[in-house]
């Protein structure tokens, strides 16, 4: 058994974002300007921010994941497989087929439950629980706003700074790159990405970044272009300080309140987009698009199996409007030409 | 002014040529044309077999023109892309060009109305929010926005199929018939769905426009003069807005022919949109490439339409 198993590179990265966290977190405590944003938007958006903290949270429960420690009489669960946090809360929780919300017995057919009134959201057509269901696809979501963002986000602040930046041939290069992808719709262009590539989690995460980054990459080669052409910037050059120092100490932080607002304001739309590719068939396994799509049919038999389309789209939208709440306030707060506008 | 209708248009065939290099990478490159045959053939088809269907499609020679000048898959690309000769579907043999044909019609049908109502509901709404800015009305119009964005398009579509197609029975949950009189039977759920998914965006958009404008100095003058407000919204803030606005129509009327992906698949209409679809799910490469570039092409066309006419209207812009 070799120790870079992927539930163990799960936990580590899950470790590392933590972290990076803490650092944001110190960050913003040290810099005037970031804290007075921080305590603004926390001013404005309290509620929002909270129910993003509590998706976190159970996105959290799910990534922190070992083996063993797994009854012997636990149904539908291999005996080594890492199960996490969540997977441990909900153990037992397997029934035979479909049961509605706190039901007593089965929905078709009538059978005793193994755990009756144990399903605050019913059960679906394999017995699962719902409401585990609806709480794992957290971290799914989280996992393809955050790794696309994190994939989308440096690559277009390597070519937009360096275009802005440098000017000249890789200018005019990143310009057309960045036009021509910009021409391509980007909802085609994704799924001719996915059909190329495979469908997996990951290479939906890479065209979701490949179709996401251009918009970031226009924004921050324009800003440099600004910021390169002010006056202590061109101070900077004239001391002899080198293009690299120049670029982390003076253009980088420049750009910060773009690199948040993009990521707040980008990241619904990856999990929604995320939904649409699951219908599609191409979407990542576990997510509530998944869900939503697979209780596609449930709607038109008779009585109605309701729950499941329910459970998930009211996850998906209660995830997406708390982070567009927060979204719109971070734009207020941090944008220089919105702030004090409304 | 010659020379930068010129500069426009060498701009837009630049990145036309840039896009189907991209999808040269994309299609034949990242997956083999060998890949394309074993997904239409099976895995267990024998290789004379997969050779054949290659010679067929005319995937049997090299990839780069520096290994054949003469027949290589780069030139063929381009060539069959830019004379529109974008031979079978890599799924049933069935000639790509005429599965486009037939499509837009359908494609127009649900789309045009779409664009043309959703025009009249969003900016009446977005100049009434806009109207009463600063107040507990627009709060309300730009949180009830948020709300209706924050919905995922696929709960729109399974809500209304359901509350209105099957509870309700007010119109078909889905088909189409070409008919004149059978047509807005059919298209009314997609329109009304469609509408509903679009307006939040739309209206925060249009919002955000008459904002802008409604705080430039001929609207303090008209104030000053003693206008009314609603005059001043309508006849001053509006009009000036017509630019903006226009210009998003404009761009978004290229991708009208390309049909709505979801509405189009969900409520069974036989357009372009669920010819995608239906390319996804046969593994069918050709038409997806094809439906990438005519996309592209028409973006591009209406870029650079829009360049040009905003150059004959304004003279600085061509100078710059």
């Amino acid at each position: 058994m070799s120790w870079l198993e992927p539930h163990i590179l799960s936990n580590l990265v899950t470790l590392g974002l933590l972290a990076g966290l803490v650092f944001a977190a110190r960050v913003v405590r040290a810099q005037r300007l970031w804290r007075e944003a921080a305590v603004e938007l926390w001013r404005r958006r309290r509620f929002a921010i909270l129910v993003v903290g509590v998706y976190l949270l159970i996105g959290l429960a799910d990534s922190v994941s070992w083996t063993g420690g797994v009854p012997d009489d636990a149904v539908g669960v291999l005996p080594n497989a890492p199960l996490s946090v969540l997977d441990r809360a909900f153990l037992d929780s397997r029934e035979a087929s479909y049961s509605a919300p706190f039901a007593a017995v089965e929905f078709y057919g009538g059978d005793a439950l193994r755990h009756p009134g144990g399903h605050p959201l019913g059960t679906d057509i394999l017995g699962r629980d719902v409401f585990y269901l609806s709480l794992k696809g957290a971290r799914v979501a989280l996992l393809i706003g955050g790794l696309t963002s994190l994939i989308a986000i440096p690559l277009a602040l390597l070519f937009g700074v360096c275009a802005g930046y440098f000017g000249g041939r890789f200018d005019d290069f990143v310009f057309f790159l960045i036009s021509t992808m910009a021409s391509m719709p980007s909802l085609l262009l994704l799924i001719a990405l996915i059909m190329v590539m495979g469908r997996s989690t990951f290479s939906v995460c890479i065209a979701l970044a490949v179709t996401g980054w251009v918009g970031f990459c226009r924004l921050t080669r324009a800003e440099t272009l600004k910021l390169r052409e002010l006056d202590y910037i061109q101070a900077a050059r004239a001391l002899g300080v080198s293009e690299a120092k120049i670029i982390f100490r003076h253009i980088l932080p420049n750009l910060a309140h773009l690199i948040v607002i993009t990521f707040v304001l980008m990241f619904s739309g990856l999990v929604l987009s995320e939904a649409v590719l699951s219908w599609l068939g191409i979407g990542v396994d576990g997510s509530w698009g998944q869900m939503i799509d697979g209780a596609r049919d449930e709607l038109s038999r008779q009585p109605v199996v309701w729950w499941n389309i329910a459970a998930a789209g009211s996850a998906l939208f209660g995830l997406i409007l708390a982070v567009n709440s927060v979204g719109d306030a971070v734009r207020d707060v941090l944008d220089p030409r919105t702030a004090r506008e409304s | 002014m010659g020379a930068y209708v010129l500069r426009r248009l060498g701009y837009g065939v630049g990145v036309v040529l840039g896009v189907l290099f991209l999808l040269f990478l994309l299609f034949f490159t990242i997956t083999a044309p060998e890949d394309i045959a074993r997904k239409a053939l099976g895995d267990k088809a024998p290789p004379e077999a997969i050779q054949t269907w290659l010679e067929n499609h005319e995937y049997d020679r090299p990839l780069w023109p520096w290994q054949d000048w003469d027949e290589n898959l780069l030139f063929d690309h381009y060539r069959k892309m830019l004379t529109f000769d974008f031979g079978v579907s890599d799924a049933d043999d069935s000639p790509i060009i005429d599965r486009i044909k037939a499509g837009m019609g359908p494609s127009l049908s649900l789309t045009v109305p779409l664009l043309v109502l959703g025009l009249f509901v969003s900016i009446p709404l977005s100049l009434l929010v806009a109207f009463f800015r600063e107040t507990y009305i627009d709060r309300m119009g730009v949180f009830l926005c948020v709300l209706a964005m924050s919905v995922s398009t696929l709960l729109y579509i399974i809500g209304a199929q359901f509350l209105i197609g099957k509870v309700l029975r007010w119109y078909p949950i889905s088909g189409f018939d070409a008919s004149l009189a059978m047509l807005p039977r059919f298209l009314a759920l997609p329109v009304l769905v469609g509408l509903i998914s679009g307006v939040g965006g739309d209206v925060r958009f249009y919002r955000t426009v008459f904002l802008e404008e409604s705080s430039r100095d001929f609207v303090r003058t008209a104030r000053a003069k003693g206008a009314g407000e609603a005059r001043i919204m309508i006849f001053h803030v509006l009009r000036n807005a017509m630019i903006p606005i226009l210009t998003r129509v404009v761009l978004a009327i290229p991708f009208l022919f390309m049909g709505a992906l979801l509405l189009e698949a969900f409520f069974g209409i036989p357009g372009l949109g669920s010819m995608t679809v239906d390319a996804i799910q046969s593994n069918d490469f050709s038409t997806m490439r094809t439906m990438v570039y005519i996309g592209s092409l028409l973006f591009v066309f209406g870029q650079v339409a829009t360049d040009i006419s905003y150059g004959l209207v304004d003279p600085r812009v061509s100078v710059e």
